[in-house]
């Protein structure tokens, strides 16, 4: 009874996992975008890694996450071509870097760079709870101040 | 097809009104690099992502084949307080 138990339950878990491997592959690549970015309060999509970043327009963004210590879900799109040209599709946007923020594009380099400069995404983050290492800084003293 | 900094310009001011226009070939001379600042009116009220949104739809084709492109989208009034 307890073997019968165990085996049937067993048989049940091996098809929900293979059943729910089966449907991720399948999943249209915006759906995947779609979880990716739903899922994380920050996402990255960038060329390489954040340690490793091979396009000097993401390692800006990435320069600019670690100014902020921004927690980020990053993905690589040249490793996975489907992606590359996904995530293009999804957001309407023509180039990498791609900045998402509570599941909306932000921008790419020069949005980050400029909304970085304005004071803006210090901003944004705060309205999904993440609070900028900026402000927590030491304040520019007066002189520095135009 | 290579693109030049003259024809980027050219395109950029009569399809945005602009009343700005600078236009850097970053590329060496192989014309996948550029960097452009464009001052209109036309970026008046927008945010900056619907101003580069803009700017991108203008050069849509283009910008299949420049794959490195920075830009700058001032309003004529923030261009005046800039200089």
């Amino acid at each position: 009874m307890n073997n019968l138990l165990r085996r049937h339950v067993i048989s049940i878990y091996n098809n929900s996992v293979k059943l729910s491997f089966r449907s991720f592959a399948d999943v249209p690549i915006k759906d995947k975008i779609d979880q990716i970015v739903k899922n994380n309060k920050v996402v990255v999509f960038m060329k390489g890694v954040p340690d490793a970043p091979r396009c000097g327009f993401s390692n800006a963004v990435v320069q600019i996450m670690r100014m902020h210590a921004v927690p980020y879900e990053s993905h690589d799109v040249l490793s996975d071509e489907n992606l590359r040209q996904g995530i293009k599709d999804y957001s309407n946007w023509p180039t990498i870097p791609q900045v998402f923020i509570n599941g909306e594009f932000v921008g790419g380099c020069d949005i980050m760079l400029q909304m970085h400069q304005s004071g803006e995404l210090v901003e944004e983050l705060k309205k999904v709870g993440i609070k900028s290492a900026l402000l927590t800084a030491e304040p520019p003293k007066d002189e520095e101040k135009k | 097809m290579v693109y030049t900094e003259g024809y980027l310009k050219e395109k950029l001011t009569k399809e945005l009104d602009a009343v700005h226009v600078e236009v850097t070939d970053e590329s060496d001379g192989c014309g996948a690099k550029f960097s452009v600042l464009i001052v209109s009116d036309k970026f008046n009220g927008k945010p900056l992502l619907a101003r580069h949104r803009l700017v991108n739809t203008v050069l849509q084709e283009e910008l299949k084949t420049i794959h490195a492109f920075t830009q700058k989208t001032l309003t004529v009034e923030q261009y005046k307080q800039k200089s």
